[in-house]
């Protein structure tokens, strides 16, 4: 069925699409849209789940926690200040190996208060352990909340949807809503290896030797380096059943002759896209690689653009040291250059990209270099 | 029913790494007495050791370690879980007073929402798995490693306040009133909703005073009137065991409780009466409560 939805009601319909049991939630814009969907559809009998309304993100991602160590399907969704209230959560869920997925709505951290987007809030989730996804568009962000309840629950890790600030959150694209038979047959029943429940005495989380830290550390490594395969066998398996695939952790786009290939991630891909249709018109070689996940990380993909000009446009920024993209990509492929845009939200069009692509080809930018000049004149 | 009629196998199995003396390691073998199907939710806190070191554990009772602030969000999680399922379950977070200071909102959350849980605040008034820090519970003038002259703020009255959150049941108890204690959770798993159990736990290294002592400072400090059992359940109403202290005709003398403590060694004689002061308060704050909620 084609709909008009933003990106926040679309990520609701797939978690109603995906049964999920239960779902908590505190308010933060611009996520807050999202829950409330949730909220209604619990409320109006649509949506057979619990709705826990909690006073905090910190007991949203608790309570589901709690629900998933249960054996259930469980939803939360933030932003920002929200994420970074939570974050002590993040770690536990991911440590306790419980699937679960979260839409994190990027925006920017303040001071000063800020509601729009950049992506360093979800770049704190990095190193945690979830698996971590960038939608470009509506579509994307719907069709990764279904994907991720399935590649979550195969691996064992929570599952991250990313989608940036109002420019999906909040605008309305017309997608591709699927029935619930259809993915009812494409979703399998929720799977994990423990519960906690009655009379089965397990203790989970105890104080644990040196060793057994570091074992489960090294084996949430192994299996995130897994979940590789996982991401590219759900997006070829949702392309057969949906009509839908994106190429897994990474999107080619006019990639395979690019001698300028631009690494990005997130709503903004979309412009970036139009001024490579507009240089390539020019016969510039320009191409993208956008990344679709960050964790896992697409090293092997990556490793193919060696010898190739390679700029990572970052929408974080490490301090002291350079763009987080940059320097993930930079860990891989040498002479990366890196510029940082659209931090706070700052407008990034068409246009910026052109003339961006365009400097960078005549090798005009610095190794890490701000944008747009004027901002930080 | 009898407590001579109850299961007595622990729910904490024998060989626990709890310190001598410990005040939890009874309430605990008390809530496996009273309650079935029981789920614990243990936050940061001495009862984490008490659980032991993976492999092993000394719960015969599921058990979800949780952090610190989120042990009464969890428990809403599981119970709305379990609700879904249909499975029946006490869903019990275990927590010390250093829980339910730094997971206060998160408490207050869980009560205004009226979860379907039972939360037991074993209280020995400090931070005492991190080495005898002041807590919000902590007695005024009481010697902690933050409060080397004896605290200086006031007593956190966490019971009463948890009260004001009109929630179906709230009670006091004390790990030296065990039956009292065991009738309190036993009368809470017949209720729905949020029920709330501060229970008092005298710790020996923390109040220094010898392990053997732990019921009879438990004790002294229901008779002295420093601690006041009590129960609401729709009704207010001062416990069997504190019963006969209602009147300033104490069952101990103050000063026997204060000094058989080291955390209140060369306390001044005007701050006992002080005390004495802050315990008539509350005395007659709990009674309008009687008057108040009959």
């Amino acid at each position: 069925m084609r709909t008009l939805l933003t990106g926040n009601y679309a990520v609701a319909e797939a978690v109603k699409l995906s049964r999920a049991k239960v779902i908590a939630a505190y308010p933060i814009t611009p996520q807050t849209t999202i829950v409330e969907k949730l909220a209604e559809m619990v409320e109006k009998g649509e949506l057979d789940a619990e709705f826990i309304r909690v006073e905090s993100e910190h007991s949203a991602l608790a309570a589901v926690y709690g629900a998933a160590a249960a054996g259930l399907r469980t939803f939360t969704a933030t932003s920002s200040h929200g994420l970074l209230y939570l974050y002590e959560m993040v770690w536990w869920v991911a440590n306790a190996r419980l699937p679960l997925v979260m839409a994190v709505v990027t925006r920017t951290i303040g001071p000063p208060w800020n509601i729009h987007t950049d992506h360093t809030d979800l770049l704190t989730m990095r190193d945690s352990g979830w698996i971590i996804s960038m939608a470009e568009n509506v579509q994307e962000a719907f069709d990764l909340t279904i994907q991720g309840f399935r590649i979550s629950e195969e691996a064992e890790l929570p599952f991250v949807v990313g989608m940036d600030a109002f420019q999906l959150s909040h605008t309305a694209e017309v997608i591709d809503l699927p029935s619930q038979e259809d993915v009812d047959k494409w979703l399998p029943e929720r799977k994990q290896s423990y519960k906690i429940e009655p009379n089965n005495p397990v203790t989970v989380g105890s104080i644990g030797p040196n060793e057994y830290t570091a074992k489960l550390r090294y084996d949430m490594a192994k299996t995130i380096e897994s979940s590789k395969e996982l991401i590219r066998k759900a997006d070829e398996s949702f392309g057969k059943t949906f009509g839908r695939s994106y190429g897994g952790l990474v999107e080619s786009y006019e990639l395979d002759d690019a001698e300028y290939v631009v690494v990005m991630a997130g709503a903004w891909c979309g412009d970036a896209k139009d001024a490579i249709d507009r240089l390539r018109a020019e016969g510039l070689p320009v191409g993208m690689l956008r990344l679709r996940y960050f964790r896992p990380f697409p090293r092997e993909e990556l490793e193919e653009l060696e010898g190739r000009k390679v700029l990572v446009v970052d929408r974080a920024f490490s301090m002291g040291h350079m763009g987080i993209l940059g320097m993930e990509v930079s860990s891989v492929i040498n002479n990366v250059t890196n510029v940082i845009a659209g931090i706070g939200g700052v407008d990034v069009g068409v246009e910026d990209f052109e003339a961006m692509f365009r400097r960078f080809a005549k090798g005009e930018l610095q190794r890490v270099e701000w944008w747009p000049k004027e901002v930080f004149s | 029913m009898k407590i001579s009629e109850l299961p007595r196998e622990s729910i904490l199995l024998p060989g626990n790494p709890s310190c001598q003396g410990c005040p939890h390691g009874l309430g605990l073998r008390a809530l496996g007495m009273a309650l079935e199907n029981i789920v614990l939710v243990i936050p940061a806190g001495c009862t984490t050791i008490i659980s032991g070191i993976h492999p092993k554990a000394s719960f015969n009772v599921p058990v979800l370690h949780v952090p610190f602030a989120s042990a009464a969000a969890v428990a809403s999680g599981l119970a709305a879980a379990y609700r879904q399922e249909g499975i029946d379950a006490n869903v019990v977070v275990w927590m010390g007073d250093g829980g339910a200071d730094i997971g206060f909102a998160t408490l207050s959350g869980a009560a205004v929402r009226n979860e379907d849980i039972i939360v037991v605040v074993s209280d020995n008034e400090a931070y005492m798995n991190t080495g005898i820090q002041s807590s919000g519970t902590t007695f005024w003038k009481a010697k902690t490693t933050t409060s080397p002259g004896g605290k200086s703020e006031e007593k956190k009255d966490l019971a009463t306040i948890m009260l004001m959150h009109r929630v179906p049941y709230v009670a006091t108890a004390s790990v030296g009133y065990l039956p009292d204690f065991i009738e309190k959770l036993r009368r809470a798993s017949e209720i729905k909703g949020f029920r709330f159990i501060h229970l008092h736990s005298p710790c020996p290294p923390g109040w220094r005073f010898d392990s053997s002592r732990t019921v009879e400072i438990a004790r002294l400090a229901v008779k002295s009137g420093a601690w006041v059992l009590w129960e609401y359940d729709g009704r207010f109403s001062i416990s069997t065991p504190s019963k006969p202290y209602k009147n300033e005709e104490r069952g101990a003398p103050l000063e026997e409780y204060i000094k058989a403590q080291g955390r209140f060694k060369g306390i001044k004689p005007e701050d006992i009466e002080e005390i004495r002061r802050k315990i008539e308060k509350q005395w007659r704050l709990l009674l309008s409560f009687e008057e108040t909620f009959r």
